[in-house]
């Protein structure tokens, strides 16, 4: 926290260590609070896409075709590797991608208060009626 | 009881529960109608979005084409189910939280032009009625095979049972019967798969099995036998790539953003309750896909093996009964170059053209007399790829029921694909052509009275096309999958992130991509037809992987021209931050 723990000035609302280096601004504290949020939380949301996508692209092209020829070499049971890959096996990791990026942006979502938990639906769909 | 009364039955059955559920489902607001109120479990909608996607190519054709094609038939299998990776995490949580009710809408709203949204509509258009016109085929084909009536009047119950639900029901009708009709498919495509397996290996889990070992006692894996059966018949071995890795490359891109890029998939997202559920569905709906689409190779297999062993060096008149039901329907046909009345299949076409055309005469053996000139080569036999999964259940041996099974598989496969088109046809037009662009100052009872009215006209457009399908039905597919991955998906992808994509940017790389894509197509399968070979491509890449360079083409060309003209507005900006966050989504609203 940047304020003085001893003399916490009148002005002050923060609470949370993204707002460590905001100008103190009382009333646009809300909003620059939430501003950050969204920031950090759509960086966060970047890096988990370049991952997954870097995984779904050696997947698919790589496995899936590219080096297709050489997994061939190993054997999975009765299947070629390669070939697995290409009939079975990109499909499966297909799915558990898509699983895992709905688990691990949950996770992010909420540790960034901007998840949409059922309460928050329930309250905007009775506001937008 | 026959198999002909099985299909009846069963047929008759899914009708029933269909025409059962448009009855419950009626709607009375354009909100329940283009999105069902936005309150579809999302499990369900997985569910649903599965059987919007498999269409009556993925449940007749894919199985024979992969069966035939070998390993190089696998670009289908990760083109096709690739794309849903794209789909959950680049579109389908934003595409949800932006919260109205079209694809033309957001590339409307987000790039603020009717131009815009307009071409939009023209690529929708344009992809779904393609799509659509193999549907309603199908629906007549199945009736034609299975019922022995009509192609014309299979069309046009598959219409009337359409019409019922997609007309009455809306996106509401559509989501609960494509449910039911997944189920149906799902069981009917299963059943002859793990019978299969079971006759070749003792295994009942065909995407095992098909890895397995033979249980005749040679000791040899399912795929070598495969391998050593199609080299001995002059074939390369199946397990052999042959294409081309820049070529399969492409076509496994341009499918993949192709399947992102569809809008009667891309809709089915905005029917969820909340952003998470967007994705959650999107993860339901791959899976759900893929316990067909895994089985799918293995159908491949053991449909290959069985047609390899049962054909090869048979004298005619003791070939199995299916050989000469299917030589009635005229998917399969033997001319005896040799004229020793014993059936040889070797690689190769057997006869020139390659299609047969029957006379009205029988042969020495019984068989049909073609018209057709013999093909250089020792191949006696034609089979229509199609076959792989129709004929499978009497190839096997199956009992009678399970025919009457794939038949109403096949139609459910075809109705749901149909359905889910029209719906994005009628609201393309109803929503984005009239309500945000024609006519504004219409209300909720007129406009969903236009696209009631837009989905009866599409319907006796589709049914027409079914009636009279043009020459070419088998382009199509590169037309509606590259036109998609060309047009739509770049669009709509730097729509939510690059905030820089502006108005004119996007309809210049819009038109870009798509006439890039359409005048390759176009190019090499009407115009040039005979230099549509590898040695004249672009690069290598075939027609139907041309869309992975448009929607490059289409990128490019955006990012240039938003970059030297003005950026988007604030409100634009502030639209996009908002989609950006899957807090306080609430449910699609009107405009």
């Amino acid at each position: 926290m940047s304020t003085d723990p001893s003399n916490p000035g009148p002005d002050s609302v923060y609470h949370h260590d993204l707002a460590e280096n905001l100008p103190r601004h009382s009333h646009h504290d809300a909003e620059v609070l939430a501003e950050q949020r969204a920031r950090s939380y759509w960086r966060a949301n970047l890096r988990v896409l370049a991952i997954l996508l870097g995984v779904w692209v050696f997947v698919a092209l790589g496995c899936g075709v590219l080096l297709g020829d050489w997994l061939d070499q190993f054997r999975l049971g009765g299947f070629p590797l390669g070939f697995w890959f290409t009939q079975q096996g990109a499909m499966l990791i297909f799915v558990a991608l898509i699983a895992i990026y709905h688990r691990w942006m949950t996770h992010i979502e909420r540790a960034h208060g901007v998840d949409d938990d059922p309460d928050d639906a329930k309250v905007t769909a009775e506001s937008a009626r | 009881m026959s198999a002909q009364a099985y299909s009846y039955l069963f047929v008759g059955l899914s009708f029933a529960l269909y025409i059962g559920i448009a009855i419950w489902s009626r709607v009375g607001s354009t909100r329940e109608f283009y999105v069902a109120g936005g309150g579809v479990h999302p499990v369900l909608n997985g569910m649903a979005t599965a059987a919007d996607w498999m269409s009556a190519a993925s449940f007749l054709s894919v199985a024979g084409l992969i069966a035939f094609a070998g390993r190089d038939g696998s670009v289908y299998l990760i083109g096709w189910t690739g794309g849903f990776v794209l789909l959950a995490l680049l579109l389908a949580p934003y595409l949800r939280k932006f919260g109205r009710f079209t694809v033309p809408e957001f590339v409307g709203d987000r790039y603020y032009s009717n131009t815009a949204r307009v071409v939009a509509v023209i690529c929708l258009l344009f992809i779904s009625f393609t799509y659509i016109a193999g549907q309603m085929r199908g629906v007549g084909i199945v009736f034609s095979r299975f019922l022995e009536v009509d192609i014309n009047t299979g069309v046009a119950v598959g219409m009337a049972i359409v019409f019922f639900y997609a007309v009455m029901g809306g996106m509401k009708g559509i989501t609960y019967t494509q449910v039911a009709q997944y189920c149906v498919l799902v069981f009917a495509f299963l059943v002859p798969a793990i019978f299969l397996s079971i006759m070749w290996t003792g295994n009942p889990v065909p995407q095992l099995g098909f890895g397995g070992t033979l249980n005749d006692g040679s000791g040899l894996s399912v795929l070598q036998k495969l391998d050593q059966v199609t080299t001995e018949l002059g074939f390369s071995a199946y397990t052999e790539r042959k294409r081309s890795l820049i070529d399969s490359a492409a076509i496994v891109t341009a499918l993949m953003i192709g399947t992102a890029g569809l809008p009667h998939v891309i809709v089915r997202f905005f029917t969820v309750p909340r952003v998470s559920d967007a994705r959650r569905s999107a993860g339901w709906a791959l899976a759900f896909i893929c316990v067909v689409y895994t089985t799918i190779p293995a159908v491949a297999v053991f449909a290959r093996l069985n047609l390899s062993e049962s054909l090869d060096s048979t004298p005619y008149a003791e070939a199995p009964a299916w050989v000469k039901n299917w030589e009635n329907t005229g998917l399969i046909a033997w001319q005896d170059k040799n004229e020793d009345g014993i059936i040889q299949y070797r690689a190769g076409a057997a006869l020139s053209p390659d299609k047969p055309e029957f006379t009205e005469a029988r042969g020495e053996h019984g068989q049909r007399l073609l018209s057709n000139e013999p093909a250089p080569g020792a191949n006696e036999i034609y089979v229509d790829p199609d076959i792989m999964v129709m004929a499978n259940p009497e190839i096997a041996g199956l009992p009678a029921w399970v025919i009457g099974l794939i038949a109403a598989g096949a139609v459910a496969a075809a109705l749901s694909t149909a359905a889910g088109l029209l719906l994005v046809i009628s609201s393309a037009i109803s929503h984005d052509l009239l309500k945000r662009t024609l006519v504004p100052g219409i209300g909720d009872r007129g406009e969903l009275l236009c696209a009631r009215l837009a989905a009866v006209v599409a319907i006796l457009i589709a049914g027409w096309f079914g009636i009279n399908p043009p020459a070419f039905v088998a382009q199509t597919v590169a037309f509606a999958f590259g036109m998609a991955a060309a047009s739509l998906f770049p669009a709509i992808l730097l729509g939510i992130f690059s905030k820089r994509a502006n108005q004119p940017g996007a309809i210049a790389g819009m038109l870009a991509g798509l006439s890039f894509t359409l005048g390759y197509i176009v190019y090499f399968n009407f115009i040039a037809p005979e230099r549509n070979s590898a040695e004249y491509w672009l690069l290598g890449i075939s027609p139907i992987g041309i869309g992975a360079l448009g929607a490059l083409l289409n990128i490019g060309v955006t990012l240039v021209v938003s970059r030297i003209t003005a950026p988007p507005p604030a409100a634009v900006q502030d639209l996009i931050d908002d989609i950006r966050i899957p807090s306080g989504a609430g449910i699609a609203h009107h405009h």
